[in-house]
């Protein structure tokens, strides 16, 4: 058999049955489920009167929703609540298994699947939620879908679809001092547009992927989908072996050492070939601040805001109304732009290990006065609890930052943490779109070590040289 | 879901690219359990001065006169012309709900997302990839002529412009014939379930962790 790359492996293993053209089943190992885009599948499987086909592949949490401070109190927004509430009356009527708000192991999704092991490598996953790419980075096929998607999963435990073209995005070297996976990612996106992914599926490969722990891979992938990839995955090592021995959903005893042994072999072979490449050089990448109002709108941090006018005609529109939102002049430097708040959290960002190297920049310090908000909202109660066992909140809480429960919280602003119009915010999350983190909000993109240093300098600042 | 077969429409311009689908319906509207009524709120923060919330009366809300879709001439538009990389973003299928429930029947861009392209074929809504250049001649002669229409034809795969330009455009088969059918996916799917559930034995007899 010829040379194969691990998303041919992924797919091939999971065919069902395929049409002339390409059309395939797909068999699906396992759905995430949250409120937002749920209720309306639930509803279609009830008015069709069908039962979910593998109620064991399902797992479910809320998170868009749910607030951060004051949980005894419920959640006050009405139409929230009826979302929360709706989810779990789905999840108690088909017997779905759910972490609820109260329940430790709540968290956003992405944070949550993996942390249970329910994410493992050569599975399929689905979510309703674009960021499902974030679970490639066990070696796992795994994609955003939309509710009717959803719906179509739980009643028929396949998804129609076509494979992608592979991409290789590679990335070897050592990263310098305060350069993380999501300046990688960042960094990528700058280098192929939003647009650059889409259709392809992105394997991350190289020596600095590698090198990455489970929560940078995942930050990694996370991004896959900002750069118009619905899939990004990693292959299987030992690294990410260490990270799922022992987790709830993870195989047991023997059916682990089975299960790491098939798992050694998703990984691209030697001389398998890509529809596209990219190569990036570790050591080039410096830590990477967002202008604009897509991801793509990317810079360095020792760079400064660009000027339109030496941007080819097809940017230049988008880019002037982009600083027009963001109340940005051409040619500013970046680190002498001033923010409002401070979000750390996410999907993207809201891990133990980003919980950590934020604290370690707070550490001693304290959030300048000019910064009204400072916010550290962990990606699940289970990263709460360990970061609270390592002092980490109270690092931040002498250091004047507000310490959350766990959700999706700043990242949509669905909850009651929200930018007002103007308010200009270093965001540990994936999207700076006009309105993502409330109306007339300005977001820049950064790494939680770039997050924290910005809430100490009220500005950004060059971590790599702190 | 509705059927698509043929159509001659009105052509609105949204002269923007990567128009994303938190533009196309913010957030605030998807604490919605339903799949309806989003039509009001399409392009909320374009479209309106003040903010919007769920269950307010947009009938009394400060339009925002500079948006294009408010103008008087794309009243009863169902044909959206875009720009690349249309329907980034977010996965919320609630962005083609939203444009189906305005109105919109057809979306013609030089690409889009992937995830918003699946999702619109699911809600009768039909996305056409044309190369940059036609999008471009289309975007000048609907603003040099009135009440521009074009007429889509899913079966021939054509959109003809009324100076009698044709552009015929590429669809993947499956897809069309869901279209053009109304057809349910589920129900579709479902006329295969032996080979699933055989093949579910056999994935789950190697994999039995799973
Ligand atoms: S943290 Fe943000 S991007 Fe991630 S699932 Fe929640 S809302 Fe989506």
């Amino acid at each position: 058999m010829s040379a194969q790359t691990l998303y041919d492996k992924l797919w091939n293993s999971h065919v069902v049955r395929q049409d002339a053209d390409g059309t395939a089943l797909i068999y699906i190992d396992r759905q995430l489920v949250h409120e937002v885009t749920s209720p309306q599948a639930f509803e279609g499987l009830r008015l069709a009167k069908r039962r979910p086909w593998r109620i064991a592949s399902m797992l479910a949490v809320p998170d868009h929703n749910v607030p951060t401070t004051n949980r005894a109190a419920g959640i006050s927004d009405p139409i929230s609540r009826i979302q929360v509430e709706t989810l779990d009356a789905n999840c108690a009527e088909f017997g779905i298994t759910e972490f609820k708000m109260g329940d430790i192991r709540q968290g956003v999704v992405h944070v949550m699947g993996p942390e249970q092991g329910a994410t493992l490598p050569g599975m399929t996953v689905v979510c309703g939620d674009s960021h499902t790419s974030t679970h490639g980075a066990f070696a796992a096929l795994a994609h955003g879908i939309g509710t009717s998607e959803v719906e179509h999963v739980m009643a028929t435990q396949c998804l129609v679809a076509k494979k992608s073209k592979a991409m290789e995005v590679r990335v070897e070297g050592v990263l310098g001092r305060g350069v993380t996976a999501k300046d990688i990612a960042l960094a990528v996106i700058g280098e192929i547009g939003t647009a650059g992914g889409t259709g392809f599926a992105i394997e991350f490969t190289g020596s600095t992927v590698q090198a990455l722990s489970m929560e940078g891979r995942m930050t990694l992938c996370n991004m896959a989908i900002e750069a118009g990839a619905r899939a990004g995955m990693i292959a299987a090592d030992d690294t990410t072996f260490e990270y799922l021995k022992g987790r709830p959903f993870a195989p047991k005893g023997e059916q682990w050492d089975q299960a790491v042994a098939g798992w050694r072999d998703l990984h691209s072979d030697a001389g398998a070939v890509f529809d596209a490449t990219l190569l990036l050089d570790a050591a080039q990448i410096k830590p990477q601040v967002t202008w604009g109002t897509s991801p793509e709108m990317v810079v360095s941090v020792d760079g400064c805001v660009p000027d339109p006018a030496t941007m080819s005609l097809d940017k230049r529109e988008g880019a002037e109304r982009a600083l027009v939102y963001m109340g940005l002049k051409a040619n500013t430097p970046i680190t002498g732009i001033a923010i409002d708040k401070v979000f750390i959290g996410s999907c993207t960002n809201g891990r133990i290990e980003d919980m950590r190297a934020a604290a370690a920049v707070a550490k001693g310090k304290k959030v300048a006065a000019s910064v009204m908000l400072a916010l550290v909202v962990p990606g699940s109660g289970l990263v709460k609890a360990q970061a609270e066992q390592e002092g980490l909140d109270k690092i931040f809480i002498e250091a004047g930052f507000e310490w959350r429960d766990p959700g999706c919280s700043m990242c949509l602003a669905m909850n009651d943490d929200k930018l007002a119009a103007g308010e200009r915010c270093a965001s540990t999350s994936n999207r700076n779109f006009e309105g993502r983190q409330g109306q007339g909000g300005r977001t820049h993109l950064v790494s939680p070590q770039m997050a924290a240093a910005a809430a100490i300098a009220g500005h950004f600042v060059d971590v790599s040289k702190l | 879901m509705n059927k698509f077969t043929r159509l001659n429409g009105l052509v609105a311009p949204l002269d923007r690219a990567n128009v994303d689908t938190d533009a196309i319906i913010p957030k605030q509207f998807l604490k919605s359990i339903k799949r309806s009524g989003f039509g009001p709120n399409a392009f909320d923060e374009w479209r309106y001065l003040d903010h919007g919330e769920p269950g307010m009366d947009n009938s009394k809300r400060l339009i925002n006169k500079d948006f294009v879709l408010n103008q008087p001439r794309y009243q009863g538009a169902q044909i959206l012309l875009a720009r690349e990389n249309f329907g980034c973003g977010s996965s919320r299928e609630h962005a083609p709900w939203a444009l189906e429930d305005y109105g919109f029947r057809v979306i013609i861009a030089p690409s889009f997302a992937d995830i918003f392209f699946n999702n619109c074929f699911k809600n009768g809504l039909l996305p056409i990839r044309l190369e940059a250049a036609q999008v471009d001649e289309l975007f000048k002669a609907e603003a040099d002529n009135a009440a521009y229409k074009l007429a889509v034809d899913l079966e021939a795969q054509t959109i003809t412009a009324p100076d009698g330009t044709v552009y015929p455009f590429e669809v993947d088969a499956f897809r069309k014939h869901c279209l053009l059918n109304g057809l349910d996916d589920i129900g579709l799917t479902l006329q295969h379930m032996d080979e699933i559930a055989a093949f579910e034995v056999k994935h789950r007899a190697a994999q039995p962790w799973l």
